[in-house]
């Protein structure tokens, strides 16, 4: 089988990236997704607070994920459930798998990877102790609770304060349980400052910073963990260790991108994000190979991830029409001072539209700092922020006009700059 | 003269409000759009949150659908909201926007559904 364009991925990402293809004149296009519905990790998100910025309400996750695949349906884009993707190779073979087909490939011309995200693994975050029943990473729990519909835990402890843990945190208040802290190693939270405020300041739940369990107590079950608070460098404080009883312990620790198959491609991989390097147009360093959501960068921000994956269907609609425009060069973009990252990662003014997007993450919290651009030497962008946290994705917009008047530019610079 | 600094929540941009409070008069600054002025008054004399949930469901492909109040109803309501949702079984199938429990916690707000539901294909046809 033979294809134009081919999404990996059901969420939220490749649904919009599938109907931004289809809007620029895209037919041939099949969606891929491995689970039983469309709608990604969004189905289990019940929350409301997704949508403000594209549909101007605030919906549900399922409500959000709905939406699209409405329009997926409207507009006969093609999808497969309960199949996975396994492999891609560097011509664009794609080999898939289901139950119903067995195995199989299809040949595309252009790919969207959109694989999301998924929860960083327990086995990394080093607790030492046993390992009793009753620990659960707070996505799997989420899963559990929302769309299995089982109640986990009675008496909850939450480490590490993403916004998956708060929201949990609420939740499992609201199912009965008692969580008793939230512990976060580092001095700040990971997560939304409104998801502490409706999650845990309205339900009297502690968040303690610069904590971080060091003991998990219980032989079949686990029955207390010891949380202590750390120092600079994160290690535990003697003497500061104090035990709480509980039956459940929730890891929010954080998400990486979902990209084995990126990585069999040989594509080029950003260090920072996990995710692949890609330039103004989410291509990746294989042509015609494009990326967007959670499988790029880690986003907290459905809409950011909507707006973004349009871009990414637009681009490849670009490319499978041959209308990519070819010249002019990829301009670096260094980030540094405090901006861990950026993407896209190269920009090539003669290809960027109209107005182009940067994302990025800080380091740490940064008060009342600016954002500065610099084209070379010259700084053209000097943005004042009230607050800057790595809990929250940060963005600066560049317009072609702002850049045109340069040439032959080296880099683009992004970073902090305090007063 | 009382002075409160509340986070806004009505969107995840977080502005961070003053709120002063004099005799009858409530001033928002710090909003960055009107429901951030809205809320800013509404948090300080009656604060009211959307609750999300699920409901057990009977013969659909999945086990429970999620729910949410149509809008937002007083916090101090929230615990006997669920607590009613609790008690609440639906037949599938259930669509979005399906009035699932009316007039919640008499707060005159419906719960209604945010996701889709299918029936389980009858194996005895
Ligand atoms: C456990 C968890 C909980 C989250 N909870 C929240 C929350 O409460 N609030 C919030 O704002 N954000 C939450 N997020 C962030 C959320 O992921 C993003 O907002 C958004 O859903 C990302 O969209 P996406 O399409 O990039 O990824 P996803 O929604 O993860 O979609 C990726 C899709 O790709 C499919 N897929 C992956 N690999 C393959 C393959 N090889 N073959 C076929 N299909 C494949 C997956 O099954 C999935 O459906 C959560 C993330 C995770 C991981
Ligand atoms: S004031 Fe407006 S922009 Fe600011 S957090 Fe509230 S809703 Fe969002």
């Amino acid at each position: 089988m033979v294809k134009e364009l081919v999404v990996i991925g059901g969420g939220p990402a490749g649904l919009a990236a599938a109907l931004s293809a289809r809007e620029n004149g895209i037919e041939d296009i099949l969606i891929i997704e491995r689970d039983v519905q469309l709608g990604g990790i969004l189905n289990q998100c019940i929350h409301n607070g997704f949508g403000l910025h594209t549909f101007k309400e605030e919906l549900t996750g399922p409500e959000y994920a709905q939406r699209y695949i409405d329009l997926i349906h409207e507009n006969n884009i093609d999808y497969v459930l309960n199949t996975i993707v396994t492999h891609i190779s560097e011509d664009k073979v794609i080999t898939l798998m289901s139950a119903k087909d067995g195995l199989y490939h299809i040949s595309a011309k252009s790919i969207i990877l959109a694989m999301g995200c998924r929860e960083r693994p327990r086995g990394a975050l080093n607790i030492p102790g046993k390992r009793p029943a009753g620990i659960y990473s707070a996505g799997t729990a989420q899963r559990l609770v929302n769309i299995e519909g089982r109640m986990i835990g009675k008496k909850v402890v939450i480490l590490g304060s993403g916004d998956i843990g708060l929201i949990m945190a609420r939740r499992m208040v609201l199912e009965g349980a008692d969580v008793q802290l939230v512990a976060e190693i580092m001095p700040f939270s990971g997560g939304l400052t409104r998801n502490i405020v409706q999650c845990l300041d309205d339900y009297g739940i502690p968040l303690k910073l610069s904590h971080t369990v060091v003991d998990i107590q219980g032989d079949k079950r686990v029955e207390s963990v010891t949380i202590a608070m750390v120092d600079k460098s994160l290690q535990p404080i003697p003497g500061t260790e104090k035990t709480y009883e509980c039956d459940t312990l929730l890891l929010s620790c954080g998400l990486i991108p979902e990209n084995e198959l990126s990585h069999q491609l040989g594509i080029s991989m950003n260090q920072v994000t996990t995710g692949a390097f890609v330039n103004e147009s989410l291509e990746t360093n294989v042509e015609g190979i494009f990326a967007c959501g959670n499988v790029l960068h880690v986003h907290d921000l459905v809409d950011y991830v909507s707006e973004e994956s349009k871009q990414a269907g637009q681009s490849a609609s670009l490319y499978l029409k041959g209308l990519q425009n070819k010249e002019g060069k990829d301009i670096r973009i260094v980030t540094t001072d405090g901006v861990r990252y950026s993407v896209p990662s190269t920009l090539n003014v003669s290809r960027m539209q109209e107005r182009q997007i940067i994302r990025f993450r800080v380091g740490r919290v940064y008060r009342d700092a600016y954002v500065s651009v610099y084209v070379d030497d010259t700084r053209i962008k000097h943005l004042r922020k009230r607050i800057l946290t790595p809990g929250e994705m940060e963005q600066v917009l560049l317009r072609s006009d702002e850049l045109h008047p340069f040439e032959n530019i080296d880099q683009i610079t992004i970073k902090i700059e305090e007063v | 003269m009382e002075e409160r600094k509340i986070t806004c929540i009505g969107c995840p941009i977080g502005c961070l409000l003053t709120v002063v409070i004099e005799k009858d008069e409530i001033t928002v600054t710090g909003h960055t759009c009107r429901i951030g002025k809205e809320y800013g008054v509404k948090e300080v004399t009656h604060p009211c949150r959307i609750v999300t949930s699920t409901v057990k469901v009977n013969q659909g492909v999945e086990h429970v659908v999620s729910v949410k109040t149509e809008s937002d109803i007083p916090k101090d309501k929230i615990f006997e909201c669920i607590q009613e949702l609790k008690d609440c079984v639906v037949e599938a199938p259930v669509s979005i926007n399906d009035i699932i429990l009316e007039n919640v916690a008499g707060t005159h707000v419906n719960v209604i559904a945010t996701k889709i539901i299918e029936r389980k294909e009858d194996p005895h046809g």
